[in-house]
């Protein structure tokens, strides 16, 4: 049991303010889109995602607890 | 045959009938434990196992779910679904009343693409010859052309919404679809068999197959072969099989898509023996996808034919995503680039790595099939692709190049 991050793809507008909070986690492509490191948060940079989480400026970004994930 | 007839026009009612005998008696929960116990795979694509989506439809169901029966058949080299509709489109719409009574659905959509319109005929035609019962819940809905119209979420949006663009999920389709009701997305081949192993049992299924893998199934064989078209295999038959089944290869073929535009790239002389199933083609990084088997001609370059289809793939995006716009259209420019001999220094790398960074990165999996067919294409056409970048083509003679240019 752990926190993911997960992005809804089609409202992402590649502002890229989550990759500048949790670099940790989250690096840009060429055209300023999210590439999320795979796998869950941890427990260190937890509170970075959480704010990564509340910057979004289009609620793109959100933390999911990983037993709740559907597989797909 | 049981997919495909060899007589011309759709099998009537009556003949289907005496062929096949009426549909079985069988209540929803014996019609899934057929289903499930025969191993049948789902042939739109993905190859789930089609009881175990029976099974998770029917369990939030409660009676009031939806059968999407899915024949968009958007994949540009794939025509198994039309043509199994319009050869037998009773055994489609048995399997989708079978699925129905399985699921605990009211209401039966068939999903047939617009420009399918001898299978949308043959369809109509057979709805005619049933009962009012079944034709007042039954309906076609004419899918859009395009690529990713088949998509899942995609077809549930445009039912619901007249989009097909595909939804974010969660919530997929079988928690929340057609109506916001459960639905059963379903390929029709899918279903054709599914009332074949409701009549006959799933041991009559598992008798059939080569080797280790169970079942028969649809292909659709193209390119450098004498007699392109739509074939029926016992799963487990090889690519060699396929390619004599096409009436023998035109030429010395050097390579073959697999599964289609979301497929991949093989050697065929690495892959000749290559038993056709989704299991044993998984074991081996390839995938059966729809089915398609397309045998590149010896005078084409694998450079040139792998800039097509990334282009049309480009260009099919739904333009929802980010990583799948603007990736896919730099790679679709950059291949065509080096499939032009006029490449960017540094066009080939970045290739590479845009296609590595597309997995996962989009709303439906469009993104994902073409960064496969991507990856297929580098390691099969490797030296190809380095000598484009070095502006050479291995595969049109130098002399003949030049007279071109």
């Amino acid at each position: 049991m752990g926190e993911v991050l997960q992005i809804d793809r089609i409202r992402c507008d590649g502002h890229g303010l989550c990759a500048e909070l949790v670099p940790e986690l989250i690096s840009l492509d060429d055209w300023g889109y999210p590439i999320i490191k795979p796998g869950n948060v941890p427990p260190s940079v937890v509170e970075h995602a959480r704010r990564a989480v509340d910057a979004c400026p289009v609620l793109a970004l959100r933390l999911a607890r990983t037993a709740a994930l559907v597989a797909r | 045959m049981e997919l495909i007839a060899r007589a011309a026009g759709a099998e009537s009612l009556t003949a289907h009938l005496q062929r096949l005998g009426p549909m079985p008696a069988l209540p929803s929960g014996a019609l899934i434990a057929e289903v499930e116990a025969s191993g049948l795979l789902g042939r739109g694509g993905a190859g789930f196992p089609v009881g175990r989506k029976w099974r998770a439809v029917a369990e939030r169901a409660a009676g009031g779910a939806v059968v999407l029966a899915n024949g968009a058949e958007g994949e540009p080299l794939s025509f198994k679904d039309r043509s199994l509709m319009t050869a037998r489109p009773h055994l489609v719409i048995d399997g989708a009343l079978l699925a129905a009574r399985a699921v605990g659905a009211s209401d039966i959509i068939f999903y047939v693409g617009a420009e399918h319109r001898t299978a949308d005929a043959a369809l109509r035609q057979a709805l005619a010859e049933r009962t009012g019962e079944v034709r007042g819940r039954t309906r076609i809905v004419a899918a859009q052309a395009g690529y990713v119209s088949g998509e899942e979420s995609a077809a549930v949006h445009y039912v619901n919404a007249g989009d097909a663009r595909p939804t974010s999920s969660p919530p997929r389709p079988f928690e929340r679809g057609v109506g916001g009701r459960p639905t059963l997305v379903q390929n029709v081949e899918s279903l054709a068999l599914a009332a074949l192993i409701a009549r006959r049992g799933h041991a009559w299924y598992q008798g059939l197959g080569r080797g280790r893998a169970r079942g028969i199934g649809l292909l659709t064989v193209s390119g450098a072969v004498n007699r392109a078209g739509v074939h029926e295999i016992e799963l487990g038959a090889t690519l060699s099989d396929a390619a004599a089944a096409a009436g023998g290869l035109r030429g010395d073929v050097r390579a073959v898509l697999l599964g289609g535009y979301f497929g991949g790239w093989a050697d065929l002389h690495e892959q000749w023996g290559l038993p056709l199933d989704a299991p044993s083609m998984r074991a081996r990084g390839l995938a059966l996808g729809c089915g398609v088997v397309h045998f590149l001609p010896s005078d084409t370059c694998g450079v040139e034919a792998t800039a097509r289809f990334m282009t049309y793939l480009a260009s099919q995006s739904a333009r929802q995503c980010g990583p799948c716009v603007f990736g896919l259209s730099a790679i679709a420019g950059a291949t065509q680039r080096l499939a032009a001999q006029s490449p960017q220094p540094g066009d080939l790398d970045r290739i590479v790595r845009w296609s590595g960074q597309l997995t996962g990165r989009g709303a439906c999996h469009h993104p994902d099939g073409a960064a496969a067919l991507m990856h297929s294409a580098l390691q099969v056409f490797a030296d190809d692709f380095a000598g484009h970048q070095r502006r050479r083509c291995l595969t049109i003679s130098e002399p003949a190049r030049v007279a071109v240019a």
